[in-house]
């Protein structure tokens, strides 16, 4: 018997002026399938669902729903065909309810107090518990992405598309959600799967389509490939592996200390660090892991001083710096790297030479300028350069403007900025946000490298693969709060996980940490956390 | 009359104009647009109004008229944010300054004419009440049309599926872009809304409160409208509220001057906007409620990427 595909995509091609996002891919889904749609950040595969789901328009090319030619003017019209989307940036208001949210995306027609009763019921028949008069902002990311979810299920769509569903989890919620997922596909509905994590794709997917720089590369069974070919189909060619050697950190010096680091929260949906401690010798890499919006950039902003603390609270090299200025940090030897590189890191409008001395104004006067009042360009353009050289920078023109690099490129920047200087302490907030897997290699090599000459690195991250290949010792920030920072080898990704998620201090053994790695698809959602 | 009621009457009479921009402007800016035009639009809604029931001796034409001048400026105003996605702070200071000028020169024949007065339409019974019964039953159409509105704008914003969606635009566009709304579309209506209020507020004052045209009446009550949206949270109710205070500090002051106080003239004329200030800074000092009904979108523009 050869059944009709649900959803068929011949020839989907995206232009943005340019950039040709996607050229010529062909998907098809069948029905009660779980297909994977992988691919490299900024290979495509959010453009192409977003034409599936009606928000763009393609250039060219058909969408077949069914076996009949469909024309998706906007996402109104794919979800009366039954095609549903969870966001990867969720697409929640946050000073609304839950029950507001899911209305907002359901027909007109119900009653508030019905559907309140209805979402209730459903999350909790999936596992997905929701008080629907829960303000969106007071709720976790993991809850949030359950109001997606059950906003998508409350339209009984025949096709789930979900956008990198796990890169805000914790190993434990994932492990939920792909409960989930089994759950509806043995209801016949398909789900198309996208994300970069190769581990999860084959354990759950059916079928995964490849795309890369936006073409179609290969249609593949992921259970039949092996880890490495799936990532060298992504990538296209092999990626060198991170190299680590132990630390030797006998008689290295304390660098940067955090003392009970308090700091109040900014406003109503902001977080507050309370009681951090944490210290860093030279010489080691620490990292720390959680959950976006735990407090992380509120950790970055005390650390780099532009949100300023008690003075004893941030100690570099001795020296209590609490409420000092960033420049007075940075003439101490310290770095800093800020997660949003186009808003925070650079200037996109000026050049990459003139980006160079934001943030070495103070510390390389003599050197970059005469008398601290003139730019001394050809130094600045000579560092410039070498930073490109040294970081394999791509691009166009010799000094061209920051903004007009690819992410990657500019992120190699950003970072190599900061270790040109060679400083004695280096911030890092998500070293390879939204990187290419090349250039997020050579990143992670270029921290462990500086490292091991004796800097203290500090990586605030969400990417846990990225954590434990990278890092010395694993501190896990919830809720404002800090742990402990543990040796990399008494860490596992499950310990982490559980710390993610709010369990302090050592993991007693009474906790059973194998709970939601011994669930199996069978036991349906029902006895969620 | 006695002295309460009179005091009471002039009171409602000069905080009237004052909610019916607010609560215009109050729509707009759920909807994620800042208009900083109010004021041009009133001005422009008092002289149409003016001239038409001048002209024509009847004063519902002339509000007809002050729609539709506040309407053409509201137009004008979405034409240039929403469909070339200039600056709103920019564009909106731009059509205060049109509005107040453009008028000057339409209203320049009827300076010094006396208008046609706005009919009051007495509630029989109620308006017996002592006190407060001329100042609420024995009003013009427009002063209960804004107590209306106030109700209706409170119901349509948290009550109404049109409403969710007008607070959804304003506070992610992104996502409301994404769940399939126009976002342009709805901001559109809500400019547009807030240009007819706007315009029923300017004949409010040349048809009720002076009765005459003036050049540049308006004197700054556009942006105390906008004030007024901050120190009610962007709560339909509270407008109320603050429009009441404001119209009562205003019209003590008067009294005051009045009385012969040996206080200058010039700090009582001031006290209203004194009062304002103060209360605006009380009022952002609870952020919590502040930050959770102020708009996020607020003053930004959305460009759809198809």
């Amino acid at each position: 018997m050869t059944s009709v595909p649900l959803l068929e995509a011949k020839g989907l091609t995206k232009r943005f002026g340019t950039l040709l996002a996607n050229d010529a891919v062909d998907l098809v889904v069948q029905p009660g399938e779980i297909h994977a749609l992988l691919g490299e950040n900024g290979a495509g595969k959010s453009t192409l669902v977003k034409m599936l789901y009606g928000s763009l328009e393609p250039t060219a090319g058909e969408i077949i729903w069914k076996g009949k030619k469909v024309h998706l003017k906007d996402p109104a019209e794919a979800r009366k065909l039954g095609i549903g989307m969870v966001f990867q940036h969720f697409s929640l208001f946050d000073s609304m309810t839950v029950v507001e949210n899911i209305a907002l995306a359901l027909p007109k027609g119900q009653k508030m107090s019905d559907l309140a009763k209805r979402i209730e019921q459903v999350s909790n028949e999936y596992g997905l518990p929701l008080k629907a008069n829960n303000l969106v902002a007071d709720l976790s990311v993991g809850e949030r992405q359950r109001i997606e979810i059950v906003r998508c299920l409350l339209q009984d769509p025949q096709l789930i598309i979900m956008d990198e569903p796990t890169s805000v989890l914790t190993p434990q919620e994932a492990e939920l959600l792909f409960k989930t997922l089994l759950r509806l596909a043995s209801e016949g509905r398909s789900i198309l799967y996208i994300s970069h994590r190769l581990e999860e794709v084959q354990r759950i997917c059916d079928t995964a389509t490849i795309l890369r720089h936006g073409k179609l590369v290969a249609q593949c069974t992921p259970s039949q490939e092996t880890a490495s070919s799936l990532a060298s189909l992504m990538v296209g060619s092999s990626v060198k592996s991170v190299e680590r050697e132990k630390a030797d950190l006998s008689n290295a010096p304390v660098r940067l200390q955090l003392e009970h680091l308090d700091l109040p929260a900014s406003g109503p949906f902001a977080i507050e660090l309370k009681d951090i401690c944490l210290s860093l010798k030279g010489g080691e890499v620490v990292a720390i892991a959680g959950v976006a919006g735990n407090g992380q950039s509120e950790l970055f902003d005390a650390i780099s001083g532009e949100r300023a603390t008690l003075a004893d609270a941030v100690v570099i090299d001795g020296q209590k710096v609490g409420n000092k200025s960033i420049t007075i940090r940075r003439k101490l030897g310290a770095a800093f790297v800020p997660e949003e590189r186009l808003s925070h890191a650079v200037v996109p409008s000026l050049r990459l030479s003139e980006n160079v001395l934001l943030t070495r104004h103070g510390s390389d006067v003599p050197s970059m300028t005469r008398k601290g009042m003139f730019i001394k360009r050809t130094k600045t353009g000579k560092v410039g350069q070498r930073i490109a050289e040294n970081f394999d920078i791509r691009k166009g023109e010799p000094d061209p403007n920051a903004g007009s690099l690819s992410g990657g490129n500019l992120q190699k920047f950003v970072v190599g900025r900061e270790i040109d200087r060679s400083p004695t302490i280096l911030i890092v907030s998500q070293p390879t946000w939204g990187v290419d897997a090349g250039a997020a290699a050579l990143i992670r090599q270029a921290l462990i490298d500086l490292a091991r000459k004796g800097t203290a690195v500090l990586v605030i991250s969400q990417d846990l693969d990225e954590i434990f290949e990278i890092a010395d010792r694993i501190a896990v920030i919830n809720k404002g709060s800090l742990s402990e920072a543990k040796p990399v080898e008494e860490m596992t990704l499950e310990r982490v996980g559980l710390l993610m998620g709010g369990v302090h201090g050592d993991a007693p053994d009474d906790v059973d940490l194998s709970i939601p790695a011994k669930a199996t698809p069978e036991d349906g959602g029902s006895n969620a956390a | 009359m006695e002295f309460a009621d009179a005091l009471l009457v002039s009171i409602v009479t000069a905080s009237t104009p004052l909610l019916l921009a607010a609560i215009g402007e109050l729509v707009v800016e759920r909807s994620g647009v800042l208009n900083l035009g109010v004021e041009g639009m009133m001005i422009m809604g008092a002289v149409c109004a003016f001239a038409t029931s001048l002209t024509t001796g009847n004063p519902y034409l002339g509000i007809l008229a002050g729609i539709a001048g506040g309407a053409v400026m509201a137009l004008l105003f979405a034409f240039l944010t929403l469909g070339l996605v200039a600056n709103q702070y920019a564009t909106g200071l731009a059509l205060s300054l049109l509005g107040l000028g453009f008028s000057g020169m339409i209203g320049e024949h009827y300076v010094g004419t006396p208008g046609v007065k706005l009919p009051t339409l007495d509630i029989p019974v109620l308006s017996d009440i002592p006190v407060i019964g001329d100042a609420i039953f024995n009003q013009d159409i427009l002063f209960y049309m804004t107590i209306a509105l106030v109700f209706g704008v409170s119901w349509f914003l948290f009550k109404s599926r049109t409403g969710l969606i007008l607070r959804s635009v304003g506070e992610n566009h992104n996502s409301a872009h994404a769940l399939g709304y126009n976002v342009n579309r709805v901001r559109l209506y809500a400019v547009l809304f807030g240009g007819v209020c706007s315009g029923l507020s300017g004949s409010y004052l040349s048809l009720v409160y002076t009765n005459l045209w003036i050049e540049n009446m308006t004197a700054g009550r556009g942006w105390i409208a906008l004030a007024l949206v901050v120190f009610a949270s962007w709560l339909p109710w509270r407008t109320i509220a603050g429009a009441y205070l404001f119209g009562a500090v205003l019209i003590l002051q008067f009294h005051a001057q009045g009385a012969g106080w040996e206080v200058p003239s010039q700090l009582l004329s001031a006290l209203p906007y004194l009062a304002t200030i103060v209360a605006l800074v009380f009022i952002s000092r609870n952020r919590t409620v502040a930050r959770v009904n102020t708009p996020s979108c607020l003053g930004q523009s959305f460009v759809p990427d198809r």
